[in-house]
């Protein structure tokens, strides 16, 4: 059961860790909490979903148009929502991140109806046994999907310029236009590749509890950003370190205290983290 | 090659610069001397496009810069070193070089520089992989001037070059910048340390309070009474005697 349940953790705290990443990048370079971030995830989840039940589109093609959706939107956001507010007191883009997310829950709530959607492709998962123990195939795919988008995202930040530039403009505004990169296209490219990644997230869990809904981005959205947190805001490694963690510990508290306080348990972390080492596990902000 | 014409600049509503004008030609080093608050960094930033003008005009190379941003005006090969070094920390150092060419397309080119660049400074190919936050003040400064140098520049400046640094490194960066005018580079060099600065210069400015009170050769500059009394620390007890 142990074993199960560790393997429930990772699973799920793989997704928060993708949502988490685009959190703490969107922090790095903006100092902003995109409180939106899983409406993204939401957005993600929708398009692949619909995009699925025509019938005329494959799997995989619906995931990627899926994530493109979630990148357009992002950087749709960034344009409407935070760019018009550069400059202004911290806390007036944080309550427009906050009433785009309501916005947008919202819009989707009109337009898709409340109900859960089912993931209109009935995979045909199996159990296998791996030294003994019982694993389910879906959850090992989940796993490998997010670890290999955390690794094409770490892959990107360390050795591509443009990544590097991120980076840059992340540590040092004004420096990084002193090399000649312009700061907004950053911006952009960071809500771009923040929210692909939280658009795959979506259509993970999507996938993996076999429910779509307007609704459906808060939770995971509100967990993420304590699995950031946890990390250190604004610190790559962390967040994917974060969000493992925070899957984990919901997954054996639910297991060994009460399945009433899955949801707590991030939340309490979360409290702890803030006030016992509000830095976070690991450093944050461009380390 | 670079002119500013009554250039006014500030912040906020402060105003640092009160019309400032000066030129650079081609193949010289001038510099910009002058004590705390004189506004000589304001200059360079509002030069490389950090902060745009109030009054004036600024132009380089027949191009009106005044209204242009930073990230347009390196790509007309303007490049600052800017005060306090600014390397970017956690990034290594090669990426910091990498960086200094990220607006140039010619990437053989730009392989080829990385190259000599670490060549002339041995000490950023040993410590190519290290975070540039790790170095010591005056091999960050060799960074930052390489970094410069990255982007090809046909006007280097730099902001305090010698500011925070061992005797032994000042005598150092002041050595690469003798080097880089032999080779022909045109620099405009902004010190506190007027003594070094009018050793390499051509010509310079003296800045007070946002104006220029005083511009010649490096020569006369030297041997001004004034200058001498309040930047070289010369006939400073006959004053007071």
């Amino acid at each position: 059961m142990f074993f199960q349940q560790l393997i429930n953790g990772l699973t799920t705290g793989s997704v928060y860790a993708l949502i988490a990443l685009g959190y703490t990048m969107i922090y790095g370079i903006l100092g902003l909490i995109n409180f939106a971030q899983g409406e993204i995830y939401m957005c993600g989840a929708f398009v692949a979903v619909l995009l699925l039940a025509t019938g005329k589109v494959n799997f995989f093609l619906a995931f990627a148009l899926g994530m493109a959706a979630a990148a357009l939107l992002g950087v749709i956001l960034e344009r409407v929502a935070f760019r018009p507010l550069r400059g202004f007191h911290p806390l007036v883009p944080l309550i427009s991140a906050i009433g785009a997310s309501i916005f947008l829950q919202s819009l989707a709530l009109l337009l898709f109806g409340p109900n859960d959607r089912p993931f209109p492709i009935q995979f045909t998962f199996s159990t296998i046994n791996i030294a003994g123990l019982p694993v389910s195939t879906l959850q090992i795919a989940i796993l490998a999907a997010a670890l290999g988008f955390m690794g094409l995202l770490v892959v990107f930040v360390r050795y591509t310029t443009y990544g590097k530039a991120i980076m840059a403009c992340a540590l040092d505004r004004d420096t990084a236009r002193l090399m000649g990169i312009n700061v907004d296209r950053m911006v952009s490219l960071t809500f771009l590749v923040g929210s692909a990644l939280s658009g795959a997230a979506g259509i993970m869990m999507a996938i993996y509890y076999n429910a779509t809904y307007p609704r459906m981005g808060l939770l995971p959205g509100l967990k993420a950003f304590s699995a950031a947190i946890l990390g250190g805001v604004g610190n790559i490694p962390g967040a994917i370190l974060g969000g493992l963690l925070l899957g984990v510990a919901e997954s054996l508290g639910a297991a060994y205290i009460s399945s009433g306080f899955k949801d707590a348990i991030a939340f309490a972390i979360l409290i702890l983290v803030l006030l016992l080492r509000p830095q976070g596990i690991l450093r944050g902000r461009g380390d | 090659m670079l002119t500013l014409k009554s250039v006014q600049a500030g912040y906020g509503r402060l105003p640092v610069l009160k019309g400032i004008s000066l030129h650079v030609r081609s193949g010289e080093v001038v510099t910009l001397i002058g004590g705390n608050g004189a506004g000589k960094t304001t200059t360079l930033r509002t030069i490389s496009g950090l902060l745009s003008p109030r009054k004036g005009a600024i132009e380089f190379a027949g191009q009106d810069l005044t209204r242009m941003p930073a990230e347009r005006i390196v790509t007309l090969g303007l490049a600052l070193v800017p005060e306090g070094r600014r390397v970017f920390r956690t990034l290594s150092v090669t990426a910091n070089l990498e960086l200094g060419a990220f607006h140039r397309r010619d990437k053989g080119a730009v392989r080829r520089d990385l190259e000599d660049i670490r060549e002339r400074f041995p000490i950023l190919k040993e410590r190519a992989h290290q975070a540039a936050g790790t170095l010591s003040g005056g091999e960050q400064q060799i960074l930052a001037i390489g970094r410069a140098l990255m982007a090809r520049p046909r006007l280097l400046m730099l902001d305090e070059p010698s500011m925070g640094l061992a005797p032994r490194m000042v005598t150092q960066v002041y050595a690469i910048l003798a080097e880089l005018k032999a080779q022909g580079t045109t620099i405009l060099l902004v010190e506190q340390n007027a003594r070094a600065a009018l050793k390499v210069a051509d010509r310079g400015y003296v800045l007070e309070t946002g104006r220029i009170i005083l511009d010649g050769t490096a020569a006369d500059l030297r041997d001004d009474p004034e200058v001498q009394r309040a930047y070289l620390g010369k006939g400073y007890q006959e004053v007071w005697e």
